[in-house]
């Protein structure tokens, strides 16, 4: 694939014996929605979640194969894992603002980087907040604790934490599923504006949604890559028969 | 009928809590009633503030004071960096594995092994072996290696308790182990850790044994001005007021203890105000 962000090919991913991710084969292009469906289990976020290594922590897990971003094995020796997760940003499926205040929580990963200058770190977080479409709602409460936000400006909260640091790439892990419809609905035209500066990939377990937002979507089984494709086609004439059957809602 | 029997039933159970409960509150306000309406005639400025006189029948007990407030800043200053640390360590760092196990099992017994204990273990470690005399510093290491095991099960409870997710947003914003322990871990951990420093000061306040050998004075004509000195200290003062000299007014050994139970007191409740205020304002 051209313009390709992420390569992955061969990947296995094991938790003690058990093989949760099998000979994972997918190309993910710069700039573009890449949305990962699949039923419960079919180890669709343990995928994600290995594009930065945030399974390590997890006692006996395991991964083989490559995984390439911009030409480099992320699993390679001498990878500096902090570093990888500074590129590929992360938002999960809970809210989880930390129990500070709405400035402080976006400004969490500069202050770490040992960023002092006063105005530039105000002017990340500004930006920050804009991009993650909540600043005109925040502006007059930068001070307040960002739990005293609704539960969908918490999860604009968690974006615009992630975007501070400048990712290049942005994991979505269900990013909306505890959230309603409104906040549900602000959050997809995000991710519309999102992509124009980032490379974005969401796991999601509502069809709708990833035929909404994602421009390419892959549909994970029991640890494999069933189907991948442009949502369009996926949508209306997969190829494969199981792929069919779940987004008809046959199971899953 | 069966309504009713449900109901006594009910009636019974929780009166029989109610009494358990009360088993642990009626001693506590006894003894606090009994050391404060015997002791309090005898607090007074000169009580606090002077040394004895007439071989501490009279007089007052500053130096004991002065000597356990310089043993329990000692033992903290110890205890509290030592603990924490090891805490820290247990909890964030080691692996499940053999040593890690024993390493638990030794704080689980340390915290049971009984104070006068500790007070030989500190004779022949610090007073003797180390060659620092029975001085404050000698009774305040004792008392930190005491006041230890209190420390790292307070601090661990507290790190166990500062929800996952605070780490796992931490790593993945790009942060090292220790970034994250020292940014999203520590700030919201640190009122069960202070918790834990205030109560290990109440114990470190209130033991006699440990300091028994190690730094405590039978009377000291001047105060302590080095930590190589001795010092007198409050419990171990109390004991000898109260069997060592006859004919000593009873409510100078009462009004001692009301000063080292009240410091207790105020440590302790300091300790609860500081957990609930900091809890308030939590996730």
């Amino acid at each position: 694939m051209k313009n390709a962000k992420i390569n992955v090919s061969k990947f296995n991913f094991y938790y003690g014996d058990s093989r949760v991710l099998k000979d994972i084969t997918i190309d993910i292009p710069e700039n573009r929605v890449t949305g990962i469906i699949g039923p419960s289990g079919c180890g669709k976020s343990t995928f994600l979640r290995s594009l930065n290594r945030m399974n390590d922590v997890i006692l006996g897990s395991r991964a083989e194969g490559s995984v390439m971003l911009d030409g480099r094995d992320i699993y390679g020796r001498d990878v500096d894992v902090a570093g990888l997760r500074r590129k590929v940003g992360m938002v999960f499926q809970k809210s989880n603002p930390f129990p500070k205040s709405v400035f402080e929580n976006v400004a969490y990963g500069l202050r770490i980087d040992g960023i002092k200058d006063k105005y530039f770190i105000e002017e990340r977080v500004e930006r920050s907040l804009r991009d993650a479409a909540l600043w005109s709602e925040v502006k007059d409460r930068l001070r307040d604790n960002a739990f005293e936000l609704s539960g969908g400006q918490q999860q604009r909260l968690c974006i615009a934490r992630a975007l501070a640091i400048e990712p290049e790439i942005l994991l979505m892990d269900e990013p909306a599923s505890a959230l309603d419809p409104t906040a549900t609905l602000k959050i997809e035209e995000l991710i519309q504006e999102l992509k124009k500066k980032y490379t974005i990939i969401i796991v999601t377990h509502n069809m709708q949604q990833a035929a909404r937002v994602s421009d390419l979507t892959a549909f994970f089984m029991l640890g494999e890559l069933v189907e991948y494709d442009i949502t369009s086609i996926i949508f209306t004439k997969p190829s494969k028969k199981l792929t069919e059957d779940y987004i008809t809602g046959r199971f899953g | 009928m069966t309504n009713l029997t449900v109901n006594l039933k009910e009636k019974i159970g929780f009166g029989a809590l109610f009494l358990a409960t009360m088993a642990v509150v009626v001693p506590v306000l006894c003894i606090i009633w009994l050391i404060v309406t015997r002791g309090w005639s005898a607090i007074s400025w000169e009580f606090l503030f002077t040394m004895p006189r007439d071989g501490m029948r009279a007089g007052g007990i500053f130096p004991a004071i002065v000597g356990t407030f310089y043993l329990v800043l000692g033992s903290v200053a110890f205890s509290l960096p030592v603990g924490v640390m090891a805490a820290i360590y247990l909890n964030e760092y080691a692996k499940d594995n053999f040593l890690t196990r024993m390493i638990n099992l030794a704080i689980i017994n340390l915290s049971g092994v009984s104070s006068v204990v500790y007070g030989l273990f500190g004779l022949s470690l610090f007073v003797v072996f180390f060659r620092f005399g029975v001085s404050i510093i000698s009774g305040s290491l004792t008392l930190g290696i005491m006041t230890l095991p209190v420390i790292i099960t307070t601090t661990r409870e507290a790190l166990r308790a500062v929800p996952k997710p605070f780490r796992e947003v931490s790593f993945s914003l790009g942060t090292t182990r220790w970034q994250t322990i020292r940014h999203a871990v520590l700030p919201f951990a640190l009122p069960g850790i202070l918790t834990g420093a205030i109560l290990s000061i109440g114990r470190a306040a209130g033991e006699t044994a440990p300091i028994l050998f190690t730094v405590a004075a039978f009377y000291l004509p001047n105060l302590p001005n080095s930590p190589f000195d001795q010092a007198m200290a409050l419990p171990y003062h109390l004991y000898i007021i109260s069997t060592q000299i006859p004919n000593i007014r009873l409510d100078y050994r009462y009004g001692t203890a009301l000063v080292l139970v009240g410091f207790v007191l105020i440590m302790n409740i300091s300790a609860i105000v500081v957990r609930s205020k900091f809890r308030k304002k939590r996730w």
